[in-house]
C-alpha cells in the first residue's frame, strides 16, 4: 500500500463557496471527518475548518474555523453525544468540542511529548493512539485520563472502533494489530479496557488497519512496502 | 512530505558508499596512499561548503535517477573509476543499507543518531587531514542546529519521506541474508523479540518480549551514540554481494519509474545543476595514475552482472564517467540544450552553462 498514513485522506483542497474562498493546508497528517451535515477538515497549521453540507445541491460553505491547536492536525473523531468532536495534533494535544449550533471547546487535553497519531470517540470515551505506542483513554466531557495502555513497542498508526460492541483495534509499526474491548462499569460508570487478541503481521510495519464490520468480527490491515490488504476474520 | 529530508538522505547514503568503497579498496589491495587519496578526495567533495549550502535548503526529494547521478559523480571525484555494473551494485548496496537503517529505527529521532554514526565514521576516515575534518565538523554543527529541536512528529514525517523514497526496493544483499535480517523475498525482518518498549514491560501476553533501552544516545558533536544502526557493517572478510537472479514479482512496480524515455526531467536537471555547481571535482593529473575499482570479486563476474542485470532494475541514468566519451557528452549537451527555455531569466542559463562546461572538462 502506498499511502504512508494509512487510509486517511490528505489535505490540499480549494473550496470556493461563493461566500468565502478557503484553502485547506496540504501536507502532514490532515484529518477529515464527516459528521453530516458538516465536514471538518484539519490543516497542517493547526486550524480545523468546518464546512456545512447542504442536504441538496453543491453549495458547500465554510461555517467555522476552530483555532485551538498550534501544531498540524493528525486526526479527528466524532459521534453523537454531549461531546461530539475530538481533534488531535502533532504535539499530542487533544481538543474536545461540542457542536450543537455553534462550536464550543469543552476541554483541552495536554500533550505529554508524543504525537497523537490517531483518535476515536465512542460512547463518551476518547481513545487516543500515540507515537510511543501508548493508547490512552479519556472521559470525553471532562478530559480526565482514565487508562494508559502500553499497547505497542512502536508508533501507532491506526485506531478503529466497532460501534456496536466497543471493540477497539490498534495497529502499529511493531507489526502488531491488537484488539481490545472498551466498556463502562455498570456500577460506577468507569471506563474499562480489556485485551482480547493480538495478531502479528510478520515483517510488516502497519500503516493502516480497520474493522470490516460494525461488530468488530473481522478486520483488515496493510503496511509499508506491502501491496496487499490482509483481512482477518473470526472463525 | 518533509522538506528537510535531503541532507539526511544524502549524508547517510554517502556514508554507506564510503564504507563499501573502503572495504573494496582493502579487498582489492589498493596501495594505502592511493586508497587514502581516494577517500580524502571523495569526502572533500562531499562536504564542500557550497554544495552543503545547496543541500541544506528546504526542498523536496528528487528521483532516484537524479540522486544516482550525483553519486556517480562523487564516486569519480578522484583517481578511481568504476564500471557501470560496479556503480549499479554500489548504489544498490548503499540504498538497501540505509533503507534497512531507516526502517529499523526504534524511535523517529534515531534517524539523527544513524546520521551521526555515519559522520563519526567519516571523521575517522580523514582523521589525519585537519582541513577536511573542519568541513565535516561544520556540517555536523549544521545538522545539530537544524534537527536537534524537531519534534517526534516532524522526525516521523522525515522518516516517512525517506521510506516512500525507498518503497518497493527489495534487492537482496548477501550480508543481510547471511545475518538473517533480510528474507529471501527481499523484505527486511522486523525483530519482535528485542523491540524497545519505551516505558515499561508489557503485561499482556502476545508473544513479543519487550524491554526498555539501557541509555540514551548522544546528540552532541561527540559522544556514544548507543544505537548500532549506521555503523560500518563491512570488513575485508565480509564481502559485499547482491543477488540479482530471478526478479521477483514485487519488482514489477519498478518499471513505471524506469520506463520514462527522458532520463531526467527539467526540474531535476536544474537541481543537479545547482548541486553539482557546488561540486568541485579535481581533475586527475598526469602524475597520478588512475585505477579501476571492482565491486565484484572478478572482472568476469562484473561483466556477467552487467549483462544479466534485470531490465526493471536498470537505473537508466546519464552515466557521467570520466572517460573521453564524446558521444555521451554531446547527448547530455543536447538534452541540456532542449531545456534551455527562452523565457528564463539570464541568471539560470549561466548555471546550465556551468554544468555543460563541467561535463566538457571530463
Amino acid at each position: 500500500i502506498f499511502c504512508m498514513v494509512g487510509l486517511r485522506p490528505w489535505g490540499g483542497e480549494v473550496w470556493d463557496s461563493g461566500e468565502a474562498e478557503v484553502q485547506s493546508g496540504a501536507g502532514s497528517g490532515t484529518g477529515c471527518q464527516w459528521h453530516l451535515p458538516r465536514l471538518s477538515t484539519g490543516t497542517s497549521s493547526g486550524l480545523v475548518l468546518v464546512f456545512d453540507i447542504p442536504s441538496k445541491g453543491t453549495n458547500i460553505t465554510l461555517s467555522e474555523v476552530l483555532q485551538e491547536h498550534r501544531d498540524s492536525i493528525t486526526d479527528i473523531a466524532s459521534e453523537d453525544g454531549a461531546a461530539d468532536l475530538v481533534t488531535a495534533d502533532d504535539s499530542g494535544a487533544l481538543c474536545v468540542w461540542r457542536s450543537k449550533d455553534e462550536f464550543s471547546l469543552l476541554t483541552k487535553i495536554s500533550a505529554f511529548g508524543w504525537t497523537c497519531s490517531s483518535v476515536k470517540l465512542w460512547n463518551g470515551v476518547i481513545a487516543a493512539g500515540y507515537g510511543n505506542g501508548q493508547i490512552r483513554l479519556y472521559e470525553a466531557t471532562s478530559g480526565a485520563l482514565r487508562a494508559t495502555v502500553s499497547a505497542h513497542a512502536r508508533w501507532i498508526y491506526a485506531l478503529d472502533v466497532a460501534p456496536l460492541t466497543g471493540k477497539l483495534l490498534s495497529g502499529a509499526e511493531d507489526s502488531y494489530v491488537q484488539i481490545w474491548k472498551l466498556s463502562r462499569s455498570p456500577d460506577t460508570g468507569d471506563i474499562e479496557i480489556e485485551h482480547c487478541y493480538s495478531e502479528c503481521v510478520t515483517d510488516t510495519q502497519l500503516c493502516g488497519a480497520r474493522f470490516c464490520d460494525p461488530e468488530g468480527n473481522s478486520f483488515a490491515a496493510t503496511g509499508y512496502d506491502l501491496s496487499e490488504i490482509v483481512r482477518y476474520g473470526q472463525v | 512530505m518533509s522538506a528537510r529530508t535531503l541532507p539526511l538522505l544524502f549524508l547517510n547514503l554517502g556514508g554507506e558508499m564510503l564504507y563499501i568503497l573502503d572495504q573494496r579498496l582493502r579487498a582489492q589491495s589498493i596501495p594505502g596512499e592511493k586508497a587514502r587519496k581516494v577517500m580524502n578526495d571523495i569526502i572533500t567533495t562531499m562536504f564542500n561548503k557550497k554544495f552543503m549550502e545547496e543541500l541544506f535548503k528546504p526542498q523536496e526529494l528528487y528521483s532516484k535517477k537524479a540522486l544516482r547521478t550525483v553519486y556517480d559523480r562523487l564516486a569519480h571525484a578522484s583517481i578511481m573509476r568504476l564500471n557501470q555494473a560496479s556503480m549499479d551494485k554500489l548504489y544498490d548496496l548503499m540504498t538497501m543499507a540505509f533503507k534497512y537503517q531507516v526502517l529499523l529505527c526504534p524511535r523517529p529521532k534515531d534517524i539523527l543518531l544513524v546520521t551521526f554514526n555515519h559522520l563519526d565514521a567519516i571523521k575517522d576516515f580523514i582523521r589525519d587531514s585537519p582541513n577536511i575534518l573542519n568541513q565535516v565538523d561544520e556540517t555536523f554543527r549544521q545538522l545539530i542546529d537544524m534537527y536537534s529541536c524537531l519534534s517526534a512528529g516532524e522526525f516521523q514525517l522525515i522518516r516517512q519521506t525517506l521510506l516512500i523514497f525507498f518503497q518497493d526496493m527489495h534487492i537482496r544483499v548477501s550480508i543481510f541474508l547471511k545475518d538473517k535480517v533480510q528474507n529471501s523475498n527481499g523484505r527486511f525482518v522486523l525483530p519482535i523479540s528485542d523491540h524497545y518498549l519505551l516505558f515499561k514491560r508489557v503485561e499482556f501476553t502476545n508473544g513479543g518480549n519487550y524491554i526498555s533501552p539501557q541509555r540514551e544516545g548522544s546528540f552532541d558533536l561527540y559522544g556514544d551514540r548507543v544505537l548500532k544502526l549506521g555503523t560500518n557493517m563491512y570488513s575485508v572478510s565480509r564481502p559485499v554481494e547482491t543477488h540479482m537472479s530471478g526478479a521477483s514479482k514485487s519488482l514489477a512496480s519498478h518499471t513505471k519509474e524506469n520506463a520514462a524515455p527522458n532520463p531526467l526531467a527539467k526540474e531535476e536537471l536544474n537541481f543537479l545543476a545547482r548541486l553539482m555547481g557546488g561540486l568541485e571535482i579535481k581533475k586527475p593529473n598526469g602524475s597520478e595514475p588512475g585505477f579501476r575499482l571492482n565491486l565484484f570479486t572478478t572482472d568476469e563476474e562484473e561483466e556477467h552482472a552487467a549483462l544479466t542485470r534485470p531490465e526493471e532494475l536498470s537505473y537508466k541514468v546519464i552515466n557521467i564517467q570520466a572517460t573521453q566519451d564524446q558521444q555521451q557528452n554531446e547527448e547530455l549537451a543536447r538534452i541540456m540544450g532542449e531545456f534551455e527555455v527562452t523565457d528564463q531569466p539570464r541568471q539560470s542559463t549561466s548555471k546550465g552553462d556551468d554544468l555543460l562546461a563541467m561535463m566538457d572538462e571530463l
